[in-house]
């Protein structure tokens, strides 16, 4: 195999050379590069802001950081892990990558559309991370009011207006990712017969472009107050917080989803190719996305349950939150059976695979206790919650993201990576993971609450726990961000389907062409069908 | 060793075993699923595991009965989580008629609590055991959340109206007050401590001067000096509305909507008069936004609900109110002033 030197044939990294060739061009595949970059830069700053935040916290004194300089931390941590980080990473990323590939298609409907994207995604981050540098902000990364337009003497203006713009990015992706499902699947390619990949990106899609303009709308209104005096939120100005609650919410719930829906996505295919089986319940997998993305949009109340929000409202908003755990529950048992009789390989994306099934079932059954509304009442803005959406966002979104970059980066760059490594890197993020999060639901339920640079002396054990699994998963994300910068050079060649997957992105060479198919392909069945099957009896 | 690692925090309400116990109950059905979901996905993946290169999985593509078993089981245990959380939320938050009422301001970065009888205390709260506590809760400016783990309840405490919670300790002891919602530079630092003291030592307590007069009190006198009692005259004869009686009533508006008399309309009519004028008066109360604080308001419609025999207050405190049924065995009143009432 060593008499394969470099692939002969041009494709879209080898096709045309130099930074403009980058920064200009229409490739979906190069701008899902662009967007590798940039993730990767956000995902280490917020992870930075994340270690000075346990560094903090390993003892009860605010005696690393002052108060307000922990504050900063906590909220340029959240805003850049959410907005820059976690909304983008597998949808700009992987999907941008793989979507049109996977329908069939050169690239996504408006391609250049989706370079402007990216542009408006950097602008956004310019904006915050200026904002973050010239004195941060320190209202959290939730913006409530009137704590952000009437207290705060920190940069809200100017870190609200990167969320705004980096809003924009987002609404274009969904855009482009929904017309292009709609308008370029290739011939034989029903709905389906797509790949579940697709569908949940479909359904996360939804909800960037019904829910992105509510947050828009939300921070340009927090703009205006703060800077206009106009009352909308402040009472002593004539305005309503709670409004502001329900309209950021509105879009920041169903934010949750757009995160955790993709891995989902990515999940589904690493559990097909690697069971060598086609997913148990296909159409219950598609459904239930689509399931979480509406429902999705009619839980929101259940951030207000000691607002003082009408008991009658919490009611409704409980057992919608109750509902849609459902479809997530309906997922879960549908991957589980795939295993069942498949032939299952432990490479590195499957170890990925296994750590998303378990952590986000802790996520989302934890998340019960937050639908509950009696025992919501206790641990509301403790670190029981901090627990639950990192178990969903870091257990969940971040496991996915890796696993998918891990099953496609020899797709994407035509090169393996070291698997020995990739293992290791895969264990050690599960279990920093555990140890930095499972302390937090314990300490959590003691009554410890969020957003505090100093607390009581009882919690420091767990707080120690926390801090000591922050710093083995920080080296579990360096490694892998070692090995693969590494393999770009030295590891061997991947072939066009290193895993003898099944899928339209397998049929093409590793890196594909620019113009992905030389042929439009015919589909003429669901991907990962690895055994005849024994109903119809075709191959 | 254990004792530095306490898994659950102690119980000091008689809400507290309330939750906890639906925290098990959830607790021990999430344990369940998560240990069978991570037991059948490890059996599946070492008994499944590919021997041969080219192996490939068996063609199973679903089960109609299955997905409907898994859909089905799930919801059913979810609407009994539903049901026994939606029952529990309705406990925590409805307080007993006769609770005893504690007044609540935050503030950055501090908790200014006033007894009914005048006691003022701030960042900690004194409350006997054994008898339901009802606070009513405001903000001078940003939206604060109050907090004791001890006896698991926690309500916002948010500017322009008023949240109430409410407990009953069951065991003396000091706890926790934290703000859990995020509220500038000393969040972290706006904690108290709730004294739970056995009724005879509370008692001495409240006896321990310090009091300037309670709410009531102090209301009555704002509601001179402010000279509010030149129009809301007893007889009514003035040109508006005779308070006595009317806290708790439905009136009517003059838009023709009809509004519940509580701490928001008292609060919304001295601090923005024109926004809901009863019917058959005329809109000409000045308002009062700016010259009173938050303080001062609680103390208006602290007096307002005592001309309603509204508010239950701390044994035997008032001038202008009988002891509350609860409280009219209990010893003297604390030395506080009688203010003068017309």
């Amino acid at each position: 195999m060593d008499t394969i030197t470099t692939a002969p044939t041009l494709n879209y990294l080898n096709s045309a050379h130099g930074l403009a060739s980058w920064l200009l061009t229409r490739d979906h595949k190069r701008i899902a590069l662009l967007y590798l970059v940039s993730v990767t830069a956000f995902f280490a700053i917020g992870g930075f802001f994340a270690m000075m935040i346990r560094l903090e916290l390993v003892t009860p004194a605010a005696d690393f950081v002052q108060p307000d300089t922990y504050n900063k931390l906590f909220t340029m941590h959240g805003v850049i892990m959410v907005f820059f980080f976690l909304i983008p990473s597998i949808p700009a990323v992987l999907g941008n990558f793989m979507l049109p590939i996977m329908v069939g298609a050169k690239d996504l409907a408006f391609p250049r559309i989706n370079l402007l994207s990216w542009y408006i995604y950097v602008l956004g981050g310019l904006f915050t991370l200026t904002a973050a540098v010239t004195g941060g902000v320190d209202t959290g990364w939730t913006f409530y009011a009137p704590y952000s337009t009437a207290s705060s003497n920190s940069h809200v203006i100017m870190a609200g207006v990167g969320v705004f713009i980096t809003g924009f990015s987002s609404i274009l992706t969904g855009l482009n990712f929904i017309v292009t499902v709609h308008r370029m699947r290739a011939p034989g390619l029903t709905w389906f017969r797509l790949p579940l990949f697709v569908w949940s990106h479909y359904a996360t899609s939804l909800i960037m472009i019904l829910g992105t303009p509510v947050i828009a709308i939300t921070v340009l209104l927090v703009a205006v107050e703060r800077g206009l005096h106009l009352g909308i939120f402040d009472p002593a100005l004539g305005g309503d917080p709670i409004l502001f609650q329900h309209l950021f919410w509105f879009y920041s719930h169903p934010a949750v989803y757009i995160m955790i829906l993709p891995a989902m996505g990515v999940t589904s295919e690493i559990v097909q190719a690697f069971a060598r089986k086609n997913i148990f319940g296909y159409a219950f997998v598609a459904f239930s996305s689509l399931a979480i993305a509406i429902i999705g949009f009619l839980v929101w109340g259940h951030h207000l349950f000691v607002s003082g929000q009408s008991t009658y409202a919490g009611l409704i908003f409980s057992i919608l939150s109750f509902l849609v755990a459902i479809p997530s529950a309906v997922k879960v048992f549908n991957w589980t059976a795939t295993i069942y009789k498949g032939a299952v390989s432990w490479d590195s994306p499957m170890l990925y695979a296994f750590g998303f099934v378990g952590l986000f079932t802790i996520g989302g059954l934890t998340g019960l206790f937050l639908a509950s509304m009696g025992l919501d009442v206790h641990v509301h803005d403790t670190y029981f919650i901090i627990a639950h959406f990192h178990y969903v966002m870091v257990g969940g979104a971040i496991m996915g993201y890796l696993g998918g970059l891990h099953y496609w980066w020899p797709k994407i760059t035509g090169r393996m990576y070291p698997e020995g490594w990739a293992k290791f890197a895969a264990l050690t993020v599960f279990v920093g993971f555990n140890l930095t999060f499972f302390p937090q639901f314990i300490v959590g339920y003691l009554g410890m609450p969020r957003r505090y640079a100093m607390y009581a002396p009882e919690f420091q054990v767990y707080n120690v726990m926390s801090s000591a699994g922050a710093s083995i998963l920080a080296v579990g994300y360096v490694i892998p961000l070692i090995y693969f910068i590494w393999s770009l050079k030295y590891a061997p060649l991947a072939g066009k389907d290193p895993w003898g997957a099944k899928g339209l992105e397998w049929e093409i060479p590793s890196p594909p062409p620019t113009e992905n198919f030389a042929v439009t392909p015919i589909v003429t069945e669901r991907t990962h069908q690895y055994a005849p099957s024994r109903e119809v009896g075709i191959a | 060793m254990f004792e530095n690692l306490p898994l659950f925090p102690e119980q000091a309400s008689e809400q507290a075993a309330q939750v906890d116990a639906l925290f098990f109950f959830l607790v021990a059905v999430s344990a369940f699923f998560a240990i069978l979901i991570a037991m059948m996905v490890a059996v599946f993946a070492v008994k499944f595991h590919r021997r041969r290169q080219d192996e490939v999985g068996d063609a199973i593509h679903g089960s109609i009965p299955l997905e409907l078993f898994w859909t089905f089981i799930p919801l059913g245990i979810t609407m009994v989580m539903f049901v026994w959380g939606a029952w529990l939320f309705f406990h925590l938050t409805r307080a007993p008629k006769g609770a005893m009422e504690v007044y609540v301001v935050g503030k950055q970065w501090m908790w200014k609590v006033e007894h009914m009888d005048g006691q003022r205390e701030i960042n900690e709260l004194h409350v006997p055991v054994g008898r339901p506590v009802k606070l009513i809760m405001g903000s001078e400016d940003v939206i604060h959340s109050f907090f004791i783990p001890a006896f698991r309840v926690k309500a916002d405490v948010i500017p322009g109206r008023y949240n109430t919670m409410w407990f009953t300790a069951n065991a003396p002891g000091r706890y926790h007050i934290f703000c859990t919602q995020y509220c500038g530079t000393k969040h972290a630092a706006m904690i108290g401590w709730v004294t739970a003291m056995e009724p005879a030592g509370y008692q001495a307590w409240r006896s321990g001067g310090g009091a300037t007069g309670g709410p009531v009190e102090n209301g009555a006198k704002l509601f001179q000096d402010l000279a509010c009692n030149t129009c809301h005259k007893e007889d009514g004869s003035g040109r508006g509305p005779v308070l006595k009686g009317l806290f708790g009533k439905e009136v009517q508006l003059s838009s023709g909507q009809t509004i519940t008399v509580d701490e928001a309309y008292v609060r919304e009519s001295i601090l923005n008069p024109q926004a809901k004028v009863a019917a058959g008066f005329q809109p000409i109360m000045p308002t009062f936004q700016g010259l009173v604080s938050e303080e001062q308001v609680l103390q208006l419609i602290a007096y307002v609900k005592s001309l309603s025999g509204e508010g239950s207050a701390a044994p035997g405190t008032s001038a202008t109110q009988a002891p509350s049924p609860a409280g009219g065995a209990q010893p003297p009143a604390p030395p506080a002033k009688k203010s003068g009432m017309n």
